[in-house]
């Protein structure tokens, strides 16, 4: 027997809506078959994984982990919702971290250099600083790509560790806390600095997670019903014909890079001004590589990447109370996220193709051999 | 079978049948094929004939029927077991590597161990003895398409096939090339061999061909003997229907017309190391007229087509004026403002995104010119107007699609075509450049598009129509010019263009120089 993908004439609707569903269920099931290995009971370690985070719907003294998980989705919608214009309009941008980490560091100026400045324009100049710097951040492999036909991949993943080492740097060297006890890390910013947090009589949750709502919502009319969205969609698919509608391919390289990047910064200085109140060498979890998997999960759609982003952030929960609980490895929750993102884009083949098995084994080992003429 | 028709038959082909999902791309066909026999395989595109000249090549395998070779019934698996038995085939479109030479791509396609020297020896007497002279030592890259056509057909014939299939072969050459082709398949005749010949061009099968076969929506809808048929017959038979043939009314007073397309010494270099740089080209298209550019395909058309249409831009604005006003300058989309529309060639990924909805690909040429109609505010799209721009169109050029608003990818070519021509027709342009406009597209399709060609031209707009489609350039234009090595020749009156000026100039006769000792050549 042999299995034959054959392309579809049209894409199918159908697959385009089941394909995420598909993908967690059989990351699920791989997961599951991973904990059985590691000989934890596969079912307590997936109730850990995707149920405990959540019963705070239900049950009140648990609600502070809603507004966990909605401080981790935000960062992760906000720069998935950047990346998904970057991926529609076929630019790789593997760089979100870098991006995220420059805005975080140029939206802490204000507050580091000039601790003693108090207004409330602080804050929204520190958001701009933040968008600004994670903008520029991407802004240089958008130039590189233009202007030198450099592979995007490469150098926006490169200026990743450039921007990782860098702040590494600043937080041991020039902007250490003084009075820190030598550990790495700036002084705490002052309550002007400070995001506000949505309801502060239940948890913590912050506004960076109406920010990523509002992006995601922006983002969404942007790419459906404007122009801009037309360019940017058929430039990924198409460039010819995008080059043959009279679009240029170089401004959206640009719009796309700047746009993800003012967003990557914009979660960066939501981060260090929000949950972590000041800027340290390990502000990230690694969101800027996570989001990725989400922008594919979320289908490259800004309000799927909502749903996605909420489920990933729930990984990073669940990993931490399973850990806790049943002593599963932190490393999992990657392991967790690498299997997800496999299977999205597994998925997706069945978008556009269809499976067909096909009997008569000795036939086809004929015709294998052919059509090599 | 008595042993008398398997003496006679070389091919028997009988209620051969294949299905791909839902579609019955060849329905029961029958087919036979004499000894020494040319055999014209005739249809529009779609009919099925790709398909039944697989299955007998073996890379595609029957649903159902039978297939007897000298009275033998037998089963072609792959194209291996085709060549075993004494099947060749000459496809359309080439399968050589431009940077090896002739001699190593043919030793390529030979499973034995076989020195180049001594293919090469084979090669060439080979090639002169059927009066097809070859370099085998040329690089590929360097050898124009009726010469890589040759080292297919030496290739072929370097297996000593009994049956050599011709898919399409005149389509890429100039009439003169032709012209030898049809010496060289006679010969092949006399020696006993038989030949299956895949054309849409019915003139020559009635010139060459002893036996048709016409095929209509995968269905065998006649056996005949060409030379007792008439081309409209043929046609007849091919679409099932009478083709309406187009009418091109006269025009008068055209030289005095304005031209609304001018072109003045236009040079290109070349972007890409296979393009071809253009040399000086200078062009009017005037109010009213439709002027045609043959030329052999790779001579700078498809260069030529981008510089016109402003997807290169050139460095002087005067080099391009279109209604008067120097364009150079200006992007597509200034030049599409200025009232000019293009179609390019390739329609899937050029003219059209082939993953995006017909509705879509209406916007991606006319967001500009149409963006009163098509815009709102803050660049909002208006689909709904939009949608009944598309259905217009699709009205109005009778587009056959499978639901309300496609995937331009799941329309078949002539459709497609139908559509983007209509697209930019739909906007009644001043100045029209067409690059093929009706290639792979079938009779009846083909006719709607020249004969609306024609009436935008009547209608008072300049139409240049770029081809390589020698009796479509006939047919609609007032005047014809040929692009050769990147070079445009002066413009031929309808009047005065012989098929034989036409090929010679595509053959590369100087430009410029038509007029004199032509009758000698």
């Amino acid at each position: 027997m042999r299995i034959e993908l054959v392309r579809r004439p049209q894409h199918s609707a159908l697959f385009s809506a089941l394909s995420p569903f598909i993908a967690l269920g059989l990351t699920l099931v791989a997961g599951a078959i991973m904990f059985s290995v590691l000989g934890k009971n596969p079912v307590e370690a997936l109730y850990y994984y995707f149920i405990d985070p959540l019963t705070g719907i239900w049950d009140p003294s648990n609600r502070w982990q809603l507004h966990e998980l909605a401080i981790k989705a935000a960062p992760l919608i906000l720069i998935a919702v950047g990346l998904s214009v970057c991926y529609l309009s076929n630019n790789w941008n593997i760089g979100a971290e870098g991006q995220f980490i420059a805005g975080a560091i140029v939206g802490s100026f204000i507050p580091v250099v000039f601790p003693g400045f108090h207004s409330w324009i602080v804050l929204p100049l520190m958001l701009i600083l933040g968008m600004a710097g994670g903008a520029a951040y991407a802004a240089i492999p958008a130039f590189f790509k233009v202007r030198f036909n450099t592979n995007e991949i490469l150098t926006s993943l490169m200026l990743v560790y450039v921007a990782q080492l860098f702040n590494d740097w600043l937080v041991r060297g020039i902007w250490r806390n003084p009075e820190g006890m030598s550990f790495p890390g700036t002084i705490r910013f002052s309550e002007w600095a400070i995001l506000p947090q949505i309801w502060p009589d239940s948890g913590r949750a912050h506004w960076g997670f109406v920010f990523a709502l509002v992006a995601a919502v922006v983002v969404w009319f942007m790419l459906s019903k404007t122009l801009k969205g037309f360019e940017v969609k058929v430039l990924g698919q198409s460039p010819r014909a995008g080059r043959f509608a009279g679009f240029s391919s170089g401004k959206v390289v640009f719009f796309a890079f700047l746009l993800s990047g003012a967003l990557a910064g914009l979660a960066g200085i939501s981060e260090v001004a929000g949950p972590i109140e000041h800027l340290n060498e390990k502000i990230s979890i690694g969101y800027g590589f996570t989001a990725i998997i989400v922008a594919f999960l979320g289908r490259l759609n800004p309000l799927g990447i909502v749903a996605a982003g909420i489920i990933l952030a729930l990984t990073y929960l669940g990993g931490e109370s399973a850990q806790i609980a049943i002593g599963v490895s932190d490393k999992a929750v990657r392991a967790f996220q690498g299997m997800l993102l496999f299977f999205v884009l597994a998925c997706d083949t069945l978008i556009h193709y269809r499976i067909r098995f096909v009997g008569a084994p000795a036939m086809k080992a004929e015709s294998g051999k052919a059509g090599t003429a | 079978m008595s042993a008398d028709t398997a003496a006679v038959n070389l091919l028997e082909v009988r209620g051969l049948t294949k299905i791909f999902g839902s579609l019955k791309a060849c329905d029961a066909v029958d087919l036979t094929i004499r000894k020494g026999e040319i055999h014209a395989l005739l249809g529009e595109n779609g009919a099925g004939k790709s398909t039944l000249v697989k299955m007998l090549f073996g890379s595609l395998e029957p649903y159902s029927g039978e297939i007897r070779w000298n009275g033998q019934p037998v089963k072609i698996a792959n194209p291996n077991a085709a060549r075993k038995l004494g099947i060749g085939m000459v496809f359309q479109h080439f399968s050589l590597f431009e940077a090896l030479s002739a001699a190593e791509n043919i030793a390529l396609s030979l499973d034995d161990q076989t020195p180049i020297s001594t293919i090469a020896a084979k090669a060439q007497a080979l090639s002169y003895s059927y009066g097809l002279p070859l370099d085998p030592y040329s690089l590929v890259g360097d050898l124009s398409v009726g010469e890589r056509q040759r080292i297919e057909i030496i290739r072929c014939l370097l297996q000593t096939p009994d049956l050599i299939i011709l898919d399409e072969p005149t389509s890429v050459l100039t009439p003169q090339e032709a012209d030898k082709l049809f010496e060289t398949l006679e010969r092949l005749r006399a020696e006993g061999k038989s030949i299956l010949y895949i054309s849409h061009r019915l003139e020559e099968v009635k010139r060459m061909c002893d036996a048709a076969t016409v095929m209509r929506h995968g269905k065998v809808v006649a056996h005949c003997d060409p030379r007792q048929e008439t081309a409209a017959s043929l046609a007849r038979m091919m679409v099932g229907s009478e083709v309406h043939a187009v009418v091109r009314a006269p025009i008068e007073g055209i030289e005095t017309a304005e031209a609304l397309l001018e072109v003045r010494n236009l040079s290109r270099k070349p972007a890409t190391p296979f393009s071809m740089p253009l040399k000086n080209i200078s062009l009017n298209v005037r109010a009213g007229e439709v002027i045609g550019i043959a030329g052999v395909a790779g001579n700078g058309q498809g260069e030529f087509f981008e510089a016109v249409s402003g997807e290169a831009m050139q460095l002087e604005a005067g080099t391009v004026r279109i209604r008067g006003q120097d364009a150079g300058k200006l992007s597509i989309t200034g030049r599409r403002l200025l009232g000019a529309a293009f179609v390019p060639e390739e329609r899937l990924g050029h003219g059209a995104a082939p993953r995006m909805k017909l509705s879509e690909n209406l916007f991606l040429s006319r967001y500009a010119t149409d963006s009163k109609a098509f815009l709102g505010p803050g660049g909002v799209v208006k689909e709904s107007a939009i949608d009944a721009a598309t259905q217009r169109i699709v009205q109005e050029m009778d587009v056959r699609k499978s639901a309300r608003d496609p995937e331009a990818a799941a329309l078949s070519g002539g459709n497609l075509q139908k559509f983007i021509i209509g697209r930019e027709l739909d906007r009644r342009p001043t100045v029209m450049v067409v690059n093929q406009p009706t290639w792979g597209v079938d009779a009846g399709a083909a006719a709607k598009i020249r004969q609306s060609l024609i009436e935008l031209a009547r209608s008072g707009s300049a139409v240049l129509v770029i081809s390589q489609d020698l009796d479509e350039l006939f047919e609609i234009s007032d005047a014809i010019s040929v692009m050769h090595n990147g070079e445009l020749s002066r413009p031929l009156p309808r009047a005065e263009a012989t098929l034989e000026k036409i090929g010679l100039l595509m053959g590369g006769a100087e430009p410029g120089h038509v007029d004199h000792g032509l009758e000698s050549v």
